[in-house]
């Protein structure tokens, strides 16, 4: 039991040591060392972030793999660039593309985004309304595992369809851009585009603590204990489905919120942003960081994309390789991600241990203390 | 009349192509709960198969029965060494299948690019396939008639094998209980490895009969994937009555949506009806009885 | 499991508000009250001094468009190489600097910015969808820097931004409709993939019908990447139109003519009409299903003209005596040359200077004579109705008698009031 203490006082404290590095970066040296450009650039990556904090939660801790967070990403996104939409308009005003391709009527389920704060609380309230109602109807008929995966995928398969269906009200599958304003700052300033990185910053940060507290908190355990044993888990008198929904619409927030900040940070939304491909993406990050941990899904995350904004720079097809081959080789081999590598580093004996790498060793500081689980371990009963 | 009749010949035909593309999944997901997401490929190999072939014979006459021996065998190597390489060691794991497997589908996918280039390739029918055949007054495409009847075939031998042979025997024990199966003296890892390769296989078959109907090129697996996965869902794992049924059901509720309310939201309201439908039955159509706690 | 002890969450909540607070609102400018951004105010970074001068080429070479702007992106670097050939613009060598768009219309908005703020370009050319298009859209208005768009569009729009050297609807749609009239279609059958051209190309259709007493016997469309055409074409059968006028995109084409042909409809029965397909496309069609249908547009490798066969010449040379060319990669090609005439006209490169030069600067095109709008920034072009042939080249069957003059609202049709 002491060694436990002594063990876990540790992590704790590397974990504070990794958060307080993160902020560093996030706040003071990202910003004085990097180009407007490439601040946005990271802007966009920390919201995708958010998605993969969630995913950590949902798939990481509660073992359902969510392959539709497009859905909500879009959710949130899309809720956004309404609103931003009527505020270029103006008051009784109408967004330009309706004049050009729709009937020049606003449609009434538009209305209530002219507010702000109606904008706001939507962002938030409608994807953990839908992730509630879909999740708790989905989770109490046990459909899980691969059934819930192909489910997820057929739900943003059909909301992309949707999106670029109704062009009219919708924008197509030119989604919607040209946005010039964010709550009343103008967004082709510099100095509003910052503003815009720190708020993406600080957000990230938030669901971060949030989600370390809910991991820390008897809602965490039971999360494992379901993903673990969900029968068992039934057999203690707790409800499987409730649990598993709470971590979902979580998820789906966090999704939400990501996709409503990348909407003045990009100044575009489009239903290629939110289709089945790029759902399996925000995977990638999560399944490479280390899905089990806290912050392995967010670097994960944020490195997938730079390497993807990188790479695809200078070698478009070695880019398609490369993520093909991140999949085979970590979700194969690794299936605890980069962190996984970093923990068996780190049980080797002592003698072995030659020359750590900083890079990796860094990363096992701000890596969780509660264990990585082991595989999934549901089996499919035919 | 005629309309309601041109409909069921759409949706059969609908059907038959979900079903050759969901049969081989029927088989590897249902029986062995892989997700195999490089299934689709698998059918883009079977369709370039029948391009390699027809530029090396020339006739189509000739080149597409030829094709759907020689991409049965393709898809089903494919699959065998998909197997072999990866998924062996990942049976307790099936949702990380799924990403892995995904991976292994864009590499193929970027392959197929440097060979072939990023293009459609064209693959010209065989002159015996072309036009329609008019029956009472309605004409009905003589390569969908091909596809519908190759459909019933592989259901149909796939059923023969199953039911009917020793390796059959051993699939469907395997599958039904692995551990037992082992006591009883049959090789998992090999039934495994030939299921696969079967499944893999009706993929390539598959993707040789598409060839018929639309573009060839490397994206060509992407658009079947999802669907061909909902059949087998709806259907209920590993069974094949299901997936048949599933996959006429959604051809022919497709047709007939699309005849009124447009292509789109056909497409829309079909997954929609699949999610609802799981939450009636989230076993799928048909389900083996067990006694676990699905 | 062992219980993991309880912390009192207080720290983290502290955190969080300091966090929350620490935003300072550090915000900048707002928006001016007359809605218009402050825009303009980002002082451009394109270097003049050195002996060389940067452009940028942004065209899918990932993802589903990479098929058809890849060949864009060839006929660029052609023109470019060329350019340089001939000793530049104003002297200085052209250095090209190239991006992935990746077939993402996020993706064409960041590499966009990057093009322009990062590597300060002096122009940019590409983009295929209007999809990418819209997305590129307010980043040059934003940075008010320049993009050169080659492809024909649904037109409504005229960016002080952009210069479009692909065909708005008035020179490519409606001489398509005109072509299929005066051949005595009385009725026709439109059929696209459900995104905005092919929706807003069908609202002209329309109009253009009403005025001229055609029917139109039925409207369909295809999600993206729909692959079963069962129905449609069981439709556009029994509908029984005189033409079919198709605006499908990409993959569905191949399935939609595979299916036409299965279905026993040929050319002569009920002849299709297609403003997206080009030579590059007719290969993975397949000639069989496409030979003698009739597409639009204002370019084809058969056009018989000196400049056609010096750039069509070229091109082989370069690229492979097997590829082909087609009008977007006319229009790419043209739109460089096009651009270093202005830039000679303006002599400077700044984008005030280029906008104010562009009226009436000419350039000898493979297609013919292009003159640029000042006020549009469209290109009159000449359109050509065309006639796909046995080897897969496309034959012109009719030729308009001089460049149409662009007019991306069609403010000159009455018929078209209301339609934007």
């Amino acid at each position: 039991m002491n060694t436990f203490r002594s063990l876990w006082a540790t992590t704790w404290f590397r974990l504070l040591v990794g958060l307080a590095i993160g902020i560093v970066v996030l706040f003071v040296l990202a910003p004085a060392g990097l180009s407007d450009f490439r601040l946005s650039l990271l802007a966009r990556f920390l919201c995708v972030a958010m998605v993969a904090v969630g995913i950590g939660l949902a798939w990481g801790q509660g073992g359902m793999l969510v392959m539709g967070q497009g859905v909500f990403f879009g959710l949130g996104a899309y809720l956004m660039a309404m609103h931003l939409k009527l505020a270029d308009a103006g008051p009784g005003g109408v967004p330009d593309f309706m004049l050009l391709y729709g009937t020049g009527e606003l449609p009434v389920w538009w209305e209530p985004l002219r507010s702000p704060a109606v904008t706001v609380i939507l962002i938030v309230a409608l994807p953990a309304l839908v992730a509630g109602v879909l999740g708790y109807l989905i989770f109490r008929r046990a459909v899980r595992g691969a059934y819930f995966a192909i489910l997820s995928q057929a739900l943003v398969a059909a909301f992309a369809i949707l999106l670029i269906g109704q062009q009219q009200t919708t924008g197509g599958t030119n989604g919607l851009n040209g946005f010039r304003g964010f709550f009343g700052y103008d967004l082709n300033d510099p100095a509003n585009q910052r503003m815009l990185y720190f708020i993406a910053a600080a957000v990230l940060v938030g669901m971060v603590l949030i989600v370390w507290q809910l991991r820390r908190s008897r809602f965490g355990e039971l999360l494992v204990a379901v993903r673990d044993q969900e029968n068992r888990t039934r057999f203690l008198g707790y409800n499987p489905a409730l649990v598993k929904t709470v971590a979902y619409v979580i998820a789906a927030v966090f999704a939400a919120i990501g996709g409503a900040l990348f909407v003045p940070i990009v100044g575009i939304i489009s239903p290629a942003d939110v289709g089945v491909v790029p759902s399996i993406a925000f995977l990638a990050g999560v399944a490479i960081g280390g899905r089990a941990t806290l912050l392995g899904p967010v670097l994960g995350s944020i490195a997938v994309s730079a390497a993807g904004s990188g790479l695809s720079e200078t070698f478009p097809a070695a880019w398609t390789y490369f993520q093909g081959a991140v999949f085979i080789l970590v979700v194969g081999f690794l299936p605890g991600g980069l962190a996984e590598l970093v923990g068996r580093v780190r049980r080797l004996p002592a003698r072995r241990r030659l020359r750590p790498d900083p890079t990796t060793a860094s990363t096992t500081g701000i890596t969780s203390g509660i264990d990585a689980p082991g595989p999934d371990t549901e089996r499919i009963h035919a | 009349m005629e309309v309601i009749a041109a409909q069921l010949f759409a949706g059969a035909s609908i059907g038959s192509v979900l079903l050759l593309a969901a049969l081989g999944l029927s088989l590897t997901f249902g029986q062995m709960g892989v997700i195999n997401m490089a299934h689709g490929e698998f059918m883009m190999a079977g369709a370039y198969t029948a391009f390699v072939l027809r530029g090396l014979i020339g006739d189509p006459n000739i080149s597409l029965p030829l094709a759907l021996v020689v991409g049965f065998g393709v898809g089903g190597l494919l699959g065998l060494i998909l197997h072999r390489s990866l998924l062996s060691r990942m049976h307790n794991r099936p949702l990380d299948t799924l990403l892995v497997t995904w991976g292994v589908a864009l590499v193929l996918q970027q392959l197929a690019r440097d060979i072939f280039g990023a293009p459609n390739v064209d693959v010209p029918a065989p002159t015996w396939l072309a036009g329609p055949i008019t029956v009472f007054g309605i004409g009905f495409p003589k390569a969908r008639v091909f596809i519908i009847v190759l459909a019933v075939a592989a259901v149909v031998g796939i059923s023969l094998v199953l039911t009917r042979t020793a390796l059959g025997r051993r699939i469907r024990a395997v599958s039904q209980n692995r551990d037992l199966a082992e006591v009883s003296g049959i090789s998992s890892p090999r039934t495994d490895d030939l299921t696969f390769f079967i499944g893999s296989g009706i993929a390539g078959l598959a993707g040789v009969a598409l060839t018929l109907l639309g573009s060839v090129g490397p994206t060509l697996g992407q658009n079947y994937i999802v669907d061909a996965f909902l059949v087998v869902v709806v259907g209920g794992l590993g069974r094949v009555k299901g997936a048949v049924i599933a996959a006429f059901g959604l051809g022919v509720l497709q047709a007939f949506v699309e005849l009124s309310l447009g292509a789109s939201l056909a497409k829309v309201l079909v997954l929609l009806a699949v999610v609802a439908f799981l939450q009636i039955r989230p076993q799928g159509l048909v389900t083996i009885r067990t006694r676990s706690l699905a | 499991m062992t219980a993991v002890p309880r912390r009192p969450i207080r720290a983290t909540l502290a955190l969080a508000a300091a966090l929350t607070m620490g935003l300072s609102a550090c915000g900048g400018a707002k928006v001016s009250a007359d809605g218009t951004a402050a825009a303009n105010n980002a002082a451009s970074c394109v270097d003049t001094s050195g002996d060389s001068i940067k452009i940028g080429f942004l065209n899918s070479l990932s993802g589903t468009m990479a098929i058809s702007e890849k060949t864009v992106n060839d006929s660029l670097n052609l023109a470019a190489e060329e350019i340089n050939a001939g000793g530049g613009v104003l002297g200085k060598k052209l250095q090209v600097v190239t991006e992935d768009g990746a077939s993402e219309p996020t993706k064409f908005a960041e590499k966009a910015r990057k093009l322009i703020t990062a590597d300060c370009t002096a122009a940019v050319f590409g983009g295929w969808t209007s999809a990418s298009r819209k997305a590129m859209l307010p980043v040059f208005e934003g940075a008010n820097s320049l993009l050169f768009y080659p492809v024909q569009y649904e037109g409504l729009e005229a960016s002080k931004n952009i210069f479009y050297s692909g065909a708005t609807t008035n020179q490519q749609i409606i001489p398509a409709l005109d072509y299929l009239r005066e051949k005595g279609a009385k009725s026709l059958y439109l059929v696209g993939s459900d995104y905005v051209f092919p929706r807003t190309a069908n609202k002209i259709i329309t109009a253009y019908a009403k005025e001229h007493g055609m029917e139109i016997k039925g409207e369909e469309y295809a999600p993206l990447g729909h692959t079963d055409f069962s129905t449609i074409v069981g439709k556009v059968r029994s509908a029984n139109a005189d033409a079919v006028f198709n605006t499908l995109n990409g993959d569905s084409n191949v399935a939609f003519f595979k299916e036409y042909r299965n279905a026993g409809l040929t050319a002569d029965t009920m002849p299709v009409m297609s403003v997206s397909i080009a030579e590059e496309e007719v290969g993975g069609i397949g000639v069989d299903n496409v030979q003698n249908q009739l597409v639009a547009w204002n370019y084809y490798e058969t056009v018989d003209s000196p400049q056609n066969r010096t750039f069509v010449q070229a091109f082989k040379a370069k690229y492979g005596q097997n590829r082909v060319t087609s009008d977007p990669m006319e229009a790419a090609y043209t739109s460089l040359y096009l651009w270093k005439a202005m830039v000679e006209k303006a002599g400077a490169f700044d984008t005030a200077a280029i906008q104010n030069a562009a009226d009436g600067v000419t350039f000898d095109a493979p297609e013919g004579k292009v003159t640029v709008n000042g006020q549009n920034h469209h290109i009159a072009k000449t359109a050509r109705i065309g006639k796909i042939n046995g080897t897969g080249l496309i034959d012109s069957v009719w030729t308009s008698p001089g460049p149409i003059d662009p007019d991306p609202y069609l403010t000159t049709y009455p018929w078209a009031k209301g339609l934007s």
